[in-house]
């Protein structure tokens, strides 16, 4: 049947701001649906508050709303736009739960808008856990037995009735609060009374545990004719009782029979029917007993997830645009497949590789959080790679993490295992665990069975036994030594996946007398297609992967070609707002007649989809695979200043070898990273900067801090989202924080301290406005600013994690003027082609410089969507020459748009995962994501931007106060524009009695926790209100440095688990009180009035429909 | 670890491919045939058992094969009757709970030699665009491999049938009716559907018409099997004999062939066929599509039917004739699998269309 007349107008949810478990590969998917939409003539109507998404660019839908995604904000746009047709599907689980909101509330029914995609009902079946395993048995399907429980008897009861072992989860829980597996009755009485003790409703999941059983996912899809397709099987490395997010997996599954696989596959397609999902993509998750094959269904999701993102990397299928056409009509039958060109989407692929995907974490940056994993995410981003075999695909998945590993193994990193006793190796294979698999590398290493390993890990022998062939390799190779290599031997050690980083080490000799010998033997890198049909039938995807076989199938053409790179995994600190920027280079490069070529080992992102760019190689960023596809490809320019550090940090050695880097020389770059010649720079500008040094050691240190006095920000040089970063107070905090980055913690394994890696020490500007200010230079010396960004937050919270205005609200005319000054002179000097970011602190009105990046940052894309000025696209035309007149000509660089709104950005962090991080700011960041907010007035725009990251600002109900001493005062307007809006205030005694004193009613006071636990005093705590709902806002900022009292700490992380919206600086108190009064002045609530970003960039004026 | 043995492929066209010997090692130093590819993800051991593939060596798209060993009951027949295999990556392991045996274990016992290490992707790619060829692999001189390919006749107008088909009559099952199936190269999971609707009486391909009435069955069943169906012409004509008596039949690949070729249809060489468990196959009856297996280098051409017929099934990837009905005759046949083994379930149903048809001509109880 072809496509739905009936419907026109569509309205797609995104997934808000990147968060854990939700991150871009909903962006992949939510551009993928709005394009066909569009193509399809359909009008569509977009809403997401995620500012660095590529689905949010003006172009890709007809009005695109970023607006938080809250029930009311998007009724309202529903009200405003009067779409026929919700697509909830493509946005993961918070357009699915807004979705239902809008169902269950009438408004759907209301504005007669029909749901596509998956109707209500389904949704709810597939929800609900209860419902599910209800469906489930009623089609003969088994699933883990289980039951709630209230108390300890209920649990013990229950438990009883299931048999051992039991898995424990507690309902509405943070993090895997309370988890746990009980083998005994003893065991299960001490864990259900922490679990019921962890849970906020007292309610506990008695479950089977089937911890280290085999975990499967198949992606299916199904048309409204019931045709159903799977388009891949993914296997777990890690076995049960790891989250498939935070699991290795592999695609496809390895060690099922075809007998077990189809009874998988029929129960994919039962579920489905069962469930009611009636078009698109779902996602259906197996565990498999291995002793016996027998198979329960764990979850079915009945929309695009993140494995769809990554089922579609791996065997080129587009789910998502599938799914799209297949929600408005289309049977599968009816689309082309995209690849072959002349078969139909309505098959099962089939690949001729394997692919392997490894989560990447960021414990290192939430301290107080265990890097153990369990039943729930906590990985911030993925690799993928792509291999002929499993043991390439693992050892390049491996190296794309950019975590220091040249592989499994076989590198420096591996050399701190060596302290590890035997025992402890195999406790800690028993343990899913970041680093997991390279201990099991060096279990086998050691010389410990399959079996053994096996025992402890309940990794499936097969994963076993190929990274034992990767260990014996490994001695084969040590044997023949770096002389007595040939032909065959590199071809053997290459396709086992090993890089030329790992033989030069294992060798002591460099990577480029590798590279050299291996190329002189004639074995180089071949390239490879993925084409959904294992070559049966002839394709022309640009999609590639190395391998180490006989043939190329790469024909570079002789066309001009730009290669640019990539920003590897979402991490905190480098995520989708340098895909976005890849991307736009992509775009822009193309239309500018530029063959553009993507490298990328990212699977969530836009940059990896094969439509992207007119040629994709999917491989690791590094030396040796960049250099793999420069030297197939010859391209005239590579472009590495968009895709953040990772990128960049080769850029030195690329240019080395002979790479043309695009604009800004790599000479520049390094001007502005290294500290001593940065210093030189300002100083012959007469630019002032934060007074500083760099030290090595400790001494150093000291004697900086004691010419520049405390407090100071101490650092690490060469990194990126302010890793590490800490403002300390005196010498034996500097002592401190000198020891623990001198330590083998996770940057001690990155290089430690050396000359090449100091340590920066400078004075800390304390109450200082930070400001970003983004620009563009070209060869000739014309420069743009692109835009000013006066943050919330003072400086000593890290950019990243600052909320941040365009324009500026409070700087004066002649401080701007300043900053424009600067930042010209600055790029002048450093001959930058491209984009420049500098970093301000302005203090009492002097402006001093933090930092300054002579590539695109992380604002670009907020400062693109606030002005409607596409500026990574104009700079990458600027690296390749084209000069901003030019550009003006042609109408690609516009001047800026102010139809006198103000954008908000906000930063999301990952706090309410990790319940033992203290969610506390700081100059470290940790943010995963951001949000953004649009309004006429600061205050409004800034409260939307709280809504959208989940922290609405008060309109009712008790605001608590807990000041340092210092903030005391500054915090007064907020409180009193809390009680002006009826609001009550609640305070710990020394903040309340100092807002008295200025005039402000507080009703509250209460108890210092720590004197009612010591019996010092009594009364009501902070604790108390907040469990008992009491508390609707919470403003605690912390004390200096690392001084902050434990209470602090405690009533933070209660709010959090709470999930009562927690500031931790008067700055952010102040923005919010400005928020609250607007809304609420004169007496009456104001709902947020909605407008599309077509609207406020002057593209259009609304019309209605 | 084994020492490695280095061996070569040649294509009878000259090309080379380097790998290393595994499974069985002829004494002649090589093995011949002719070289087809096949994608399935899961199920090499079906594949490597089903009798249609005799006198082919199979290239297993999958790199990874052997990763979960053999077993007893997925075997297609009692022995494989391909002459080799070509994968990239031989499976150390066998990591299942139903493996009984390695795969290299498994093709050394069965006699089947096999070759790793090859570049299957160029392979396919080349069998893919020069169409299915003879070749010689094995730790022999390239000059003998070389020689060997050139001689090896490959699968056209050959007759392969008589290598696989059963020497003797034998009945399997106790379902309500009588069928008495045509063993052209019969996989054990279709006698395990047909045994589930009939007590099977499996003849060899040399059956005459009268043996077969002589058992006087309710139905026929005409298998797959492999190779060309033209030099099966002693089948059509029996099998025509049988369309005279008005037996309803059912014929699967090779089957669907020779029941067309007996309604005076002829069929053609495929470029290199389809070999496979992804095809999609379209219900032109009901509009849905069905996810297929597939195991076949001929095809019949629909416009030189004699017997007026309709297109059930096509092949939505290429358009290629997936099955037929008979409008006059109670005859029926498909060209893919439906039995699966390896490959998706959803077309078993054309088993119960079977029964149907039998109850349409025989009544409920025959
Ligand atoms: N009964 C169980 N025993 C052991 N592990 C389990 C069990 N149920 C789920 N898990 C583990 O918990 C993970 C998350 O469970 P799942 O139901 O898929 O929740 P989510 O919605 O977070 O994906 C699974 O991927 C699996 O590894
Ligand atoms: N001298 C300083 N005084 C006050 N705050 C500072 C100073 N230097 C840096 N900061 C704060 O630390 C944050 C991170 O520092 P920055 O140099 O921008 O590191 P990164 O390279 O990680 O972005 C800044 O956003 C700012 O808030
Ligand atoms: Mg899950
Ligand atoms: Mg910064």
């Amino acid at each position: 049947m072809p496509k739905r007349t009936d419907i026109h107008t569509i309205l797609v949810i995104g997934s808000g701001p990147i968060v854990i478990g939700q991150a871009c590969e909903f962006d992949y998917s939510g551009t993928q649906a709005c394009r066909i939409l569009k193509e399809e003539g359909y009008r569509v109507v977009l809403v997401n508050s995620n500012p660095p998404t590529i689905m949010t660019d003006p172009t890709f839908a007809d009005r695109t709303y970023v607006e938080p995604l809250d029930h009311d904000i998007v009724a309202a746009i529903i009200e405003r736009e009067r779409p026929d047709a919700l697509l909830p599907t493509l946005g993961g689980q918070t357009a699915l739960n807004l979705g239902m909101a809008l169902h269950h509330s009438g408004t759907l029914e209301k504005f007669g808008v029909e749901m596509i995609g998956a109707r209500p009902l389904a949704i709810e079946t597939a929800e609900n856990r209860e419902r599910f395993k209800e469906a489930m048995q009623e089609i003969g399907l088994a699933v883990p037995h289980s039951g709630f429980a209230h108390d300890l008897q209920e649990a013990v009861d229950v438990a009883a009735s299931i048999g051992y072992p039991i898995i424990i989860r507690p309902s509405y829980i943070l993090g895997g609060l309370g988890t746990g597996i009980a083998h005994t009755e003893e065991e299960l009485r001490t864990l259900a009374v922490t679990g019921l003790d962890a849970s906020p409703i007292h309610e506990i999941l008695v479950e089977q545990s089937i911890a280290g059983w085999k975990e499967y996912e198949l992606e299916v899809m199904r048309d409204h004719a019931d045709n159903c397709v799977i388009v891949c099987s993914i296997e777990n490395v890690d076995p049960m009782g790891v989250h498939t997010g935070d699991s290795i997996t592999v695609a496809p599954a390895q060690t099922l029979t075809d007998v077990e696989y189809q009874t998988m596959r029929d129960a994919t397609f039962a579920v489905m029917r069962r469930i009611g999902v009636e078009t698109g993509g779902s996602n259906v998750q197996f565990a498999i007993n291995p002793a016996d094959g027998e198979m329960v269904v764990i979850e079915m999701n009945p929309r695009v997830s993140r494995s769809s993102a990554l089922a579609s990397k791996a065997t080129g299928f587009p789910i998502a645009k599938i799914a799209a056409r297949l929600a408005v009509g289309y049977t599968l039958d009816e689309i082309e497949n995209d690849i072959t060109k002349s078969t139909p989407a309505c098959f099962e692929p089939s690949i001729d590789y394997v692919v392997t995907k490894i989560p990447r974490w960021a414990f290192e940056k939430l301290p107080g959080a265990k890097p153990i994993l369990g039943t729930r995410m906590q990985s911030v981003g993925e690799v993928m790679a792509i291999g002929r075999t499993f043991t390439e695909s693992l050892q390049k998945a491996m190296r794309s993490l950019e975590q220091g590993r040249f592989g499994l193994n076989c590198d420096p990193i591996e050399t701190s295992y060596v302290s590890i006793s035997d025992a402890d190796l195999l406790e800690q294979c028993g343990v899913g665990a970041p680093e997991r698999l390279f201990l099991v590398g060096e279990a086998l290493r050691r010389g410990f069975s399959i079996e053994q390993v096996h025992d402890f890990s309940k990794i499936d022998p097969w994963f076993l036994d190929q990274m034992l062939m990767i260990v014996e390799e490994r001695a084969v190779l040590a044997e023949i030594g770096f002389a007595g290599m040939a032909r065959r031997s590199w071809r053997r050690a290459k396709r086992l996946g090993f890089s030329d980083a790992q033989l030069g080490y294992l060798w002591g000799v460099t990577e480029a007398e590798v590279r050299s010998a291996r190329l002189a033997a004639g074995v180089r890198a071949t390239f490879k297609t993925v084409d959904t049909c294992a070559a049966e039938f002839d394709a022309n995807t640009p999609y590639h992967y190395s391998t180490y076989e006989d043939t190329d199938e790469v024909r570079p053409s002789d066309r001009k070609k730009v290669a640019i790179l990539g920003s590897g995994p979402n991490r905190i600190g480098q995520g989708i707002e340098f895909d976005y920027c890849c991307v736009h280079a992509s775009y822009a490069l193309r239309a500018a007649g530029y063959e553009t070529i993507m490298i990328n080992c990212n699977p969530e992102t836009v940059s990896t989809d094969y439509d992207t760019s007119d040629r994709l190689y999917f491989e690791p960023l590094t030396f040796e695979d960049v250099m793999n596809v420069i030297e197939a490809e010859q391209p005239m320019a590579v472009i590495v200043s968009l895709g953040g550090q990772t990128p960049l940090k080769l850029a030195g050695q690329l240019a080395a070898a002979g790479v043309p880097i695009a604009g800004t020389s790599p000479t520049s770059i390094d001007e502005a990273e290294d500290r001593d010649l940065w210093n030189e720079l300002c100083n012959s500008l007469d630019i002032a900067q934060p007074p500083g040094g760099t030290a090595t050691d400790i001494e150093g240190a000291l004697t900086i801090a004691a010419k520049h006095g405390f407090p100071v920000l101490v650092r690490p040089s060469y990194v990126l989202g302010g890793r590490a970063m800490q403002i300390v107070q005196d010498e034996d905090d500097l002592r401190r924080a000198m020891a623990e980055l001198a330590a083998d913690g996770s940057l001690g394994r990155e290089g430690g301290l050396s000359a090449d890696r100091p340590v920066l020490v400078d004075r800390f500007l304390s109450d200082a406005i930070e400001v970003d200010v983004d620009a563009i230079r070209d060869a000739t010396g014309d420069a743009v600013i692109g835009g000013i960004m006066e943050h919330v937050e003072m400086a000593g919270v890290h950019s990243g994690d600052s909320a941040c205005a365009i324009p500026p609200q409070s700087l004066s005319a002649i401080t701007l003027r300043t900053l424009e000054d600067i930042t010209f002179r600055i790029a002048e000097r450093l001959d930058v082609r491209g984009l420049i970011n500098v970093q301000f602190a302005v203090k009492d009105g002097e402006v001093f410089v933090l930092e300054a990046n002579p590539r695109a940052s992380r604002t670009v894309p907020f400062v693109a969507k606030a002005t409607g000025v596409p500026l990574a696209m104009v700079a990458s035309r600027v690296m390749l020459g084209a000069t901003l007149a030019e550009l003006r000509t042609e109408g690609l660089l516009r001047p800026p748009v102010n139809t006198g709104h103000v954008s908000v950005k906000e930063a999301v962090l990952p706090f309410n995962r990790f319940p033992d991080v203290d969610p506390v700011l700081s100059p470290e960041m940790r943010s995963t994501g951001e949000v953004m907010g649009i309004d006429s007035t600061f205050g409004v725009a800034y409260a939307k931007s709280q809504l959208a990251a989940s922290s609405r600002v008060p309109l009712e109900g008790t605001v608590f106060m807990s000041l340092a001493d210092r903030d005391k005062l500054s915090a007064v307007p907020a409180a009193k524009s809390f009680t002006k809006a009826g609001l009550k205030l609640a305070a710990t005694s020394g903040t309340a009695a100092f807002l008295r004193a200025h005039g402000v009613t507080v009703d509250i006071e209460v108890a210092k926790l720590t004197e009612v636990l010591s019996g010092e005093a009594t009364g009501v705590t902070a604790l108390d209100l907040i469990r008992g709902n009491g508390v609707q806002f919470m403003i605690n900022t912390p004390r200096e440095g690392r001084r902050d009292s434990t209470d602090g700490a405690e009533i933070r992380r209660a709010a959090t688990i709470a999930k009562v919206p927690v500031v931790t600086t008067v700055a952010a108190a102040v923005a919010a009180g400005m928020g609250v009064e607007e809304l609420t002045r004169g007496g009456v609530r104001k709902a947020f009035a909605v407008k599309s970003l077509q609207e406020h960039l002057g593209m259009t004026t609304h019309t209605g429909n | 670890m084994s020492a490695v043995r280095e061996a070569l492929l040649v294509l009878a066209d000259g090309e080379v491919f380097e790998g290393e010997a595994v499974g069985h090692f002829p004494e002649s130093g090589f093995a011949s045939g002719e070289v087809v590819f096949n994608t399935v993800l899961s199920g090499y051991q079906e594949v490597i058992t089903d009798p249609s593939y005799a006198g082919q060596i199979i290239t297993f798209t999958y790199p990874h094969i052997g990763n979960y060993g053999v077993n007893r009951t997925d075997d297609e027949a009692t022995r494989p009757f391909c002459r080799g295999v070509i994968v990239r990556e031989l499976s150390r392991v066998s990591s299942n709970w139903r493996a009984e045996m390695g795969l290299d274990a498994q093709l050394k016992a069965w006699g089947v030699p096999g070759i790793a290490g090859i570049d299957t992707r160029r392979l396919t790619r080349h069998i893919r665009d020069a169409g299915a060829m003879p070749g010689a692999f094995g730790t022999a001189d390239e000059s003998v491999l070389r020689a060997a390919a050139a001689a090896e006749k490959g699968t056209d107008g050959v007759d392969l049938v008589r290598e696989v088909t059963t020497a003797r009559p034998y009945t399997v099952g106790d379902g309500p009716r009588r069928v008495v199936a045509y063993d052209f190269g019969i996989k054990t999971t279709i006698l395990r559907h047909l045994s589930r609707i009939a007590t099977v009486t499996v003849v060899p391909g040399t059956a005459t018409a009268d043996e077969v009435l002589a058992l006087s069955p309710h139905g026929v069943f005409l298998s797959n099997g492999p190779g060309d169906p033209q030099t099966c012409s002693y089948a059509v004509q029996e099998i025509r004999a049988l369309m005279n008596h008005r037996m309803p039949i059912f014929g699967i690949c090779l089957g669907q062939q020779l029941l067309a070729s007996a309604a005076g249809a002829s069929t053609f060489k495929m470029p290199f066929g389809h070999h496979g468990g992804n095809h999609p196959v379209k219900d032109l009856r009901t509009g849905r599509v069905m996810i297929t297996s597939q195991n076949h280098n001929f095809c019949v051409d629909h416009a030189t039917l004699d017997v007026a017929a309709d297109v059930t099934h096509l092949n939505l990837n290429d358009g290629t004739l997936e099955g037929l009905a008979y409008k006059d005759l109670p005859m029926f046949s498909v060209q893919h699998h439906p039995e699966a083994g390896p490959g998706p379930h959803e077309s078993a149903e054309l088993f119960n269309e079977f029964s149907d048809l039998l109850t349409r001509v025989h009544g409920k109880q025959g």
